[in-house]
């Protein structure tokens, strides 16, 4: 039901971005989407990626922080107004996304979302009962 | 066991009239035969006979090691040499050592507050005790020796090295205590492990650990790992040697054997004794010591004081663990500050040795604190809110300690340079 996400620390200084790519381009390893939050002095990378173990471990084993944690990947249509929908139905039932970030599952060349939220279980069964795809790993890693 | 339940668990009020009558008489003790304190005590105006209460003795001169040194090998000794039967003294690393002398007086004194110690650890008449510290001019190894003695334990003088014979005799002999520095006792932890011998098997079950700064967390690892009760002692030679305080079976503060020691912890900076539960520099007056007694020795080292009583029934003060040496503290902004605190506020919210650096700059006339703090996995999170709420923790937490508001930064681990294994806590810019 939830997909593995990783998570890497990073100062704002210059190349860090670089290097975390780079490691995983060593280990043959695709990234399927990432966002980046920042704040004025540090960021926060996160990747959905197509072998989330080795990832982790060889991320790890360079000195980056890094954590593993499970999100929900979610379809979407897309036509105006597919995530409003989606939107919708969490707002009314008073469900809130930490943060959440876009991608194109290219199985089925449809727009995907992946989605923190602070209470998963329930999401969950609120986007099923509205007739939501929710995306297995599966689905994602077969790219 | 309690050993002298009559001297430990004495009532305040009984103890402070005993300090007193011991205070005056070592002022006058001092004044009649050391020129160098007739001449302190003169130059502060003070004569033996002014000291009239306890609170008399915060008009006393300091003593520093540096008197100390000055004064080698035996410029302060208070009794005609022919009565000294024993010297002790520090290593010396830099220049000519510090030269202590003991009478039979100081040994027995010596010997009970070192049995004292290993009681307060847990051992008992009949136990065998093993003595890993070094014997030599070093006051661990025979101070050890002494107080196993007077407890009535078997006692080996195994002196430190020598791991393999050490796990032979704990096997053999059966010792249920053990003597040495925390970090050696990890050594033997090593040892013990390629040797596949468990300490779980054997009878050890007390380490009495001294001589060297260490930490909490190396505590957890050493009874995790052993299976021993890890004992902290404290002591130095310029005040005896080991046995100056020890921690019970509670591990909560090292009970300072004051009927022969006077404590008193003062700002660093300006000699102003602060009140208990502040960290300052620990401060002692020896008021029994025969051959060389001290006025108020500044021992560099920073800990707090805790006079209440203790859960295991002794009524003495009780110090906390030495976290740092006065050469470490930094003035921000009119306040002292010590890495030891920041590193213990840290320690608390990480649950681990902390990786940290102090960053000291000035914006304008005003000085800026930076603590950069490393993110490891067990702090990170994958929002940024967990991140702020951390690093707004941490501020809060520093702020309350140390009454000084400063930033916290988050970096990334292996920011923060290691010269020599250990980081360097501390850099300062202000002068630049």
């Amino acid at each position: 039901m939830q997909v593995p996400q990783i998570s890497v620390f990073l100062e704002n200084k210059v190349g860090r971005m670089a290097e975390v790519t780079e490691v995983l381009a060593a280990n043959e390893i695709n990234i399927i989407a990432l966002s980046v939050a920042d704040t004025s002095e540090f960021g926060i990378l996160r990747l959905i990626v197509n072998k989330p173990e080795v990832a982790y471990e060889k991320l790890k084993g360079e000195g980056f922080t890094v954590m593993t944690n499970f999100v929900v990947a979610v379809e979407v249509d897309d036509t105006p107004g597919g995530l409003a929908r989606i939107l919708r139905t969490l707002t009314d039932a008073s469900l809130n996304v930490e943060y959440m970030y876009a991608f194109v599952e290219r199985s089925t060349g449809r727009a995907a979302l992946i989605f923190r939220f602070d209470k998963e279980g329930e999401a969950i069964k609120v986007l099923q009962a509205a007739g939501v795809n929710i995306l297995q790993k599966v689905d994602i890693f077969q790219n | 066991m309690i050993w002298d339940k009559e001297h430990e668990c004495m009532s305040r009020e009984d103890l402070r009239a005993l300090q007193l009558e011991r205070l005056k008489g070592i002022v006058k003790k001092v004044y009649k035969n050391v020129p160098f304190y007739r001449e302190r005590l003169d130059a502060v105006g003070v004569k033996p006979g002014d000291i009239k209460s306890l609170d008399d003795l915060h008009r006393l001169p300091f003593t520093s090691k540096l008197d100390l040194r000055d004064n080698y090998p035996l410029g302060l000794l208070s009794v005609p040499q022919s009565e000294v039967l024993e010297i002790h003294g520090s290593s010396g690393t830099t220049g000519k050592p510090i030269i202590v002398a003991y009478t039979q007086k100081d040994l027995d004194v010596w010997s009970e507050v070192m049995a004292r110690t290993l009681a307060c650890a847990g051992c008992k008449p009949g136990d065998v005790v093993q003595n890993a510290y070094g014997y030599g001019l070093f006051t661990g190894g025979l101070g050890a020796h002494y107080g196993g003695l007077r407890l009535g334990a078997l006692t080996i003088p195994m002196s430190g090295g020598n791991s393999k014979r050490q796990i032979m005799m704990i096997q053999d002999l059966g010792s249920r205590a053990i003597c040495c520095t925390p970090s050696y006792f990890l050594s033997l932890i090593e040892t013990a492990e390629e040797m596949n011998v468990k300490f779980e098997d054997t009878n050890l079950r007390i380490g009495v650990f001294g001589a060297e700064p260490w930490s909490e967390n190396m505590r957890r690892e050493i009874e995790k790992r052993s299976g021993v009760t890890a004992i902290d002692i404290y002591g130095l030679s310029e005040i005896i040697g080991p046995g100056v305080s020890a921690e019970c079976q509670e591990q909560s503060g090292l009970h300072i054997n004051e009927d022969h020691f006077i404590a008193e912890v003062i700002d660093p900076e300006t000699g102003e004794v602060l009140p208990d539960g502040q960290m300052g520099e620990m401060v002692f007056t020896t008021i029994t010591k025969d051959a060389t007694p001290v006025l108020r020795f500044r021992t560099r080292d920073i800990c707090s004081i805790n006079r209440e009583k203790c859960a295991c029934g002794r009524t003495t003060a009780r110090m906390s663990r030495v976290t740092g040496r006065t050469d470490d503290m930094l003035i921000v902004r009119g306040v002292n500050v010590f890495p030891s605190q920041i590193e213990s506020v840290l320690m608390a919210i990480e649950d681990a040795e902390p990786h940290y650096q102090i960053v000291l700059s000035r914006e304008g006339a005003l000085d800026d604190m930076e603590v950069q703090v490393e993110v490891n996995e067990r702090l990170f999170s994958d929002e940024i809110r967990g991140l702020e709420a951390l690093g707004a923790r941490i501020t809060e937490e520093l702020h309350s300690v140390l009454g000084l508001r400063v930033h916290v930064k988050l970096v990334e681990p292996k920011t923060i340079e290691r010269s020599m294994g250990k980081a360097k806590r501390v850099i300062d810019m202000r002068g630049q």
